[in-house]
């Protein structure tokens, strides 16, 4: 199914529902990885909110993105227990690696980094999670050497 | 024979899925006829991925750290020859992590199949009030067990399902909190993921004694697997008739929903998490009127965290008293505790309130990792403080945390050892408030702003005279010119730091100095006279600030170094310091 279509039937359900913006947004991102400018226009003409609501929304909440983001995302826990046990230093390690920062996609449209808060597996801190096609993994106790081999295995797999 | 592999996400990061392949591939190449089952975070997460095997007499053998090689053993030799492998299995040491616990809330995480409802049971507790009591009884049993809100503020359950009862209206909402901010905390994770039908059925429970016609699960969106979990138990409930119309022949209609959250910690917040429903920003607003009063769509709601609805369907079935006699004065019953940190044992600790720090971390945490000195551990994340070594006396109870100046909050417990600079703590948590700032307070949105500043400075070695008495000036501003619990309790982490690790403060600021090591700008390396003269760490210096002749002793130009560490990694004969 085409990505608009696919939108047209989320609105559907939801364009009417009292309180469903941010189903709509999450399903958005859902659907075209992140949320297009464009969109945004048209969900509001579906659901009569003001663009400009829907954009605070979509910018008052970590999880949207306005940008599109890499086939792998980089998630990198910063949460108090990895910050205890180093996540600082595997976070600019993962940063060097790829030669780009928090946020940024890689050229190659590979990667895209985020720092989050904690991913809940903080006994085997230092976390990240890398989230793709293929679903969510989990990787923990984390060093220097480990995430390097992680993500060569990554760019190894997509060569 | 049986045999269960624990699934909590914690689990998984660590390479269970593996581990469960590895063992179906093996029990196919014997030609075993065994399913292998699933749970959820047992506990002791510092021993994943975990291996249960019950025999048929119904012993269980625990294997622990189970790789893919170790499975196939398991399989060949225990599973098919019948010879349990000693080495493999739990120590009797790691046992007692989960014998010294008094299991409430955890009381079927790991030991039950979370996706299968038979596992469970057959909501006796539910089935028990729908049939046969009143909505004041059922508070009257919570307020005799005693039970207070574990999500922070430690409030008496009874006393808010009484007022959302006391409304009149016709449509109220009970809602569950399982946005779970505090980021070092995991206790409400691994309930959702090992027993989400305790959570639900503490919500039906909940949910007739105040008259709420739709419970909501409001779950942080970095917890996939919690709502994957959650979503299947709903279904199996509604199959059953547990969740509907008509629930147990009462007459009463009742379901429940998940809403994901979309990352934002002020959510935890009851009015910011309403506001968030409604598909707004959630952004706080001032009470009263209160959620009992006028919550999600201005009806009555009431809102309890994940381990507060955990504990219903116990105190339902064993009765108020048996709760309240756990615990320490107005502290009853039991608390989860999410160990992490510079721990041995990291997992997740249920004790009843009461026990002193001391037991919790060391007894049952093991102590210190690398046995190294204990410095403090901080409780209630960005709304907490740290509890200093001095005072590991402490008794875990809402009162006696409070008089440190840290709170039990929602139960993370994050362990400090010596090489845990407390100013970077402080910065750090800050920096966390910082930015959750809804925005709303100037107070909350500029204060923590100009504190992180005067923090960043200070850990970069820039800090000025002045800056502490600021820093406190700041603080208690911030605190009254806040209106949620956000602003209220940001500056914790600072006061509590520079009540017991003022020095700390004063060492950088004045001296020039972390003492812990781990402020970069402030550290200092230097090569020994045990340099062989091997030259690897100048290979290893990406910023060629290391020169030397070979076979001679090297030397680090400081005004180059950029304190990375690289070459005190690289170097094999210790030769290179951090000071
Ligand atoms: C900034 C902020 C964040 C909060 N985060 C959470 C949270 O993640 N989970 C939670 O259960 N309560 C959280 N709370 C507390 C809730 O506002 C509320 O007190 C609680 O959910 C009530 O449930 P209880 O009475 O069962 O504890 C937070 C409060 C504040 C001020
Ligand atoms: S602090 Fe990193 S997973 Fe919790």
């Amino acid at each position: 199914m085409d990505k608009m279509e696919a939108l047209d039937k989320v609105l559907e359900e939801y364009g009417k529902v009292p309180g469903s913006l941010i189903t709509i947004l999450q399903k958005t991102q859902d659907i075209f990885g992140y949320i297009p400018k464009d969109v945004i226009n048209h969900i509001s003409q579906a659901t009569k909110v003001k663009p400009a609501k829907i954009y605070g929304v979509a910018t008052f909440y970590s999880q949207f993105r306005l940008e599109p983001i890499g086939k792998y995302l980089i998630m990198m826990c910063q949460g108090t227990a990895c910050h205890v046990n180093g996540s600082d230093e595997i976070a600019r390690e993962v940063s060097e690696y790829l030669g780009i920062e928090d946020g940024q996609t890689t050229e190659d449209g590979i990667f895209t980094i985020n720092n989050v808060a904690c991913l809940g597996c903080c006994s085997l801190a230092p976390v990240m999670m890398v989230r793709s096609a293929e679903g969510d993994e989990t990787f923990g106790n984390l060093t220097k050497e480990k995430v390097v081999e992680i993500l060569e295995e990554i760019r190894s797999r997509e060569a | 024979m049986k045999v269960i592999v624990g699934q909590g996400s914690c689990g998984i990061a660590t390479g269970a899925k593996k581990t469960v392949a590895a063992l179906e591939k093996a029990i196919y190449e014997n030609r075993l006829n065994i399913k292998v089952g699933t749970t959820g975070c047992i506990g002791t997460c510092y021993l994943e991925p975990i291996v249960d095997v019950y025999d048929d007499d119904g012993k269980l053998t625990r294997y622990v750290k189970v790789d893919e090689e170790k499975a196939a053993k398991i399989v060949e030799e225990h599973i098919k020859g019948g010879k349990p492998i000693e080495e493999f299995a739990i120590s009797s040491e790691d046992e007692q992590f989960l014998e010294k616990q008094t299991r409430i809330v955890l009381r079927n995480c790991g030991k039950i199949d979370p996706e299968n409802i038979e596992e469970y049971g057959q909501y006796e507790a539910a089935r028990k009030v729908l049939t046969s009591m009143r909505r004041e009884q059922v508070i009257e049993v919570i307020k005799e067990s005693g039970l207070r809100g574990r999500g922070g503020a430690g409030f008496p359950t009874w006393f808010k399902w009484n007022a959302a009862l006391e409304q009149p209206s016709k449509e109220k909402y009970i809602v569950c909190n399982a946005d779970e901010g505090d980021p070092g905390a995991f206790m409400d994770r691994s309930v959702l993921e090992g027993d989400p039908h305790s959570v639900l059925e503490g919500m039906i429970i909940g949910g007739f004694a105040i008259g709420a016609c739709e419970g909501i699960i409001y779950c942080r969106a970095e917890y996939p697997l919690a709502i994957k979990r959650l979503e299947i138990a709903m279904a199996q409930a509604r199959e059953k008739g547990y969740l509907g119309k008509n629930l147990f022949g009462s007459g009463w209609d009742f379901d429940i929903r998940i809403k994901a959250g979309a990352g934002a910690f002020v959510c935890g917040e009851e009015t910011a998490l309403i506001a968030s429903l409604e598909g707004e920003r959630g952004m706080p607003r001032l009470k009263p009127p209160f959620p009992a009063a006028k919550g999600y769509w201005q009806k009555p709601t009431n809102i309890n965290n994940v381990e507060t609805f955990a504990n219903v369907p116990w105190i339902m079935v064993n009765g108020g008293k048996a709760f309240a006699q756990m615990g320490l004065g107005p502290s009853k019953g039991t608390k989860v505790f999410a160990l992490a940190g510079k721990i041995k044992k990291g997992g997740l600790v249920e004790v009843p309130m009461g026990l002193p720090l001391e037991n919790v971390i060391f007894d049952i945490g093991g102590g210190i990792k690398n046995d190294a000195q204990f410095k403090a551990v901080q409780m209630g994340g960005p709304s907490g403080g740290c509890v200093p070594g001095e005072l590991i006396d402490t008794k875990v109870t809402y009162e006696d945390i409070n008089k440190t100046g840290a709170i039990v909050g929602s139960g993370g417990m994050i362990v400090m050892d010596e090489t845990t600079c407390m100013v970077d703590m402080a910065r750090y948590f800050l920096e966390f408030t910082r930015k959750e700032s809804c925005g709303k307070c100037v107070y909350c949105r500029i204060g923590t702003m100009r504190m992180l500043e005067i923090l960043e400075r200070i850990t970069a070695g820039e800090g000025q005279d002045g800056d502490i008495e600021k820093l406190e000036e700041l603080a208690y501003k911030v605190k009254e010119g806040s209106l949620c619990g956000l602003g209220q309790t940001a500056p914790n982490p600072v006061l509590t730091t520079l009540k017991y690790f003022r020095n700390e403060y004063e060492d950088h600021i004045y001296r020039k100095k972390c003492t812990a090591h781990s402020c970069q700008a402030l550290v200092k390396y230097e090569i020994t006279d045990k340099c062989v003269g091997c030259s690897l760490c100048s290979k290893k210096c990406p910023v060629n600030a290391i020169s030397g002749k070979v076979k001679e002793q090297f030397t680090i130009d400081q005004n180059l170094c950029i304190k990375c560490g690289k070459c005190m990694l690289g170097c094999k004969f210790d030769a290179i310091t951090k000071e």
